[in-house]
């Protein structure tokens, strides 16, 4: 009973929360809803005794993909108030669709059955004493390690990808060729300066910087002058 | 449904998969709803795509449990894994091009036309 009650709390709260996601005026407000929603069906899957893949949830979704909208929405510098012109010209045209498409999942969910045999088509059947994350794990490094390892280039690939994309030059920066340090010699950088006694260097004709790079200070030779000529 | 299947916990439970699927067809209605209302705002697009996703999760775990079937539970980590690939791609295209046109409604995005 305690259960029927949680599952009716946590789903009203999650369609409660998606709809929000949908409607909100401001898109901080859709991904704060969004949160909710995901710790919501993170309780759902704890209900259907999906353990393991409750606490991913919220770890994978609440703890970084949410985090990354966060920071997308408040990062661009965006006019949201002008989003929101077309929404009751676009409303009726996305109700009809969804109506339709809640009417045509309703008729196939009432007049589905499992097949009698059903129990016997199962790919992996839970084992009672292990435990989910561990019959998980046991099923993910031996029967799906080719998806598994497949799923992780998939998520090399997004990370380089998004890198990419997102990398630019950022103009005049101050960059490091290490070419040209490596090329360095001592004799152009160093001067050795006979210091007479009693008066010490700045009594000598020495400049700084030293005459020959002070010609036209390169930008990558100067921030570097100070490593490469050691 | 009506054949004693194991799994749920237990047999006298009122909440069963019918329960779980009706929700996840709500959320999966309300998502691509989210599509079609917010069509300037491509982030919000995006966060649709996650409840969409996160509607097909819903139904892998409870047909996994339901059939006290491991392998659902663990296809929807694959999902989930596929949807954060996803998500960071997304956003990162919408980070550049916010940044080269400094909008992103959608009906802006006609650059790939040729």
């Amino acid at each position: 009973m305690i259960a029927a009650l949680a599952f009716y709390l946590f789903a009203a709260i999650l369609i409660g929360s998606a709809v929000m996601v949908v409607t909100a005026r401001n898109p901080v407000h859709s991904v704060l809803f969004l949160i909710l929603g995901f710790f919501n069906a993170a309780a759902l899957f704890l209900l259907a005794g999906a353990e393991f893949l409750a606490m991913i949830l919220v770890i994978v979704y609440v703890g970084a993909v949410a985090v990354l909208f966060l920071f997308v929405v408040m990062m661009l510098d965006i006019n949201f108030a002008q989003m929101r012109e077309g929404f009751q010209r676009y409303a009726p045209v996305g109700a009809t669709v969804g109506a339709m498409l809640l009417l045509e999942l309703g008729i196939v969910l009432g007049g589905w059955k499992f097949a009698p045999d059903a129990a016997n088509f199962r790919f992996a059947p839970r084992i009672a004493e292990l435990e989910n994350t561990a019959h998980l794990g046991q099923l993910l490094y031996t029967d799906y390690i080719l998806l598994f390892q497949l799923s992780g280039l998939v998520l090399l690939v997004a990370m380089i990808g998004a890198i990419v994309l997102t990398l630019r030059d950022r103009g005049p920066s101050r960059r490091q060729i290490i070419a040209r340090q490596i090329a360095r010699k001592a004799s152009e950088t160093m001067v050795m300066v006979d210091a007479p006694i009693g008066t010490g260097v700045g009594a000598a004709d020495y400049l700084h910087p030293i005459p020959e790079a002070a010609e036209k200070p390169d930008t990558h030779e100067h921030a570097h002058a100070g490593h490469g000529g050691h | 449904m009506n054949t004693p299947m194991p799994g749920m916990g237990d047999t006298k439970m009122v909440i069963g998969l019918g329960h779980y699927l009706t929700v996840s067809a709500i959320l999966l209605v309300l998502g691509i709803f989210g599509i079609f209302l917010n069509r300037k705002n491509v982030i919000v697009i995006l966060m649709s795509i996650e409840l969409i996703l996160l509607a097909v999760n819903l139904n892998l775990v409870a047909f996994s449990a339901a059939l006290a079937d491991l392998a659902g539970q663990v296809m929807a980590m694959f999902v989930l894994t596929v949807a954060a690939a996803e998500a960071a791609i997304g956003l990162a295209i919408v980070v550049i091009y916010s940044r080269n046109r400094g909008s992103i409604e959608v009906e802006d995005v006609t650059m790939m036309k040729g």
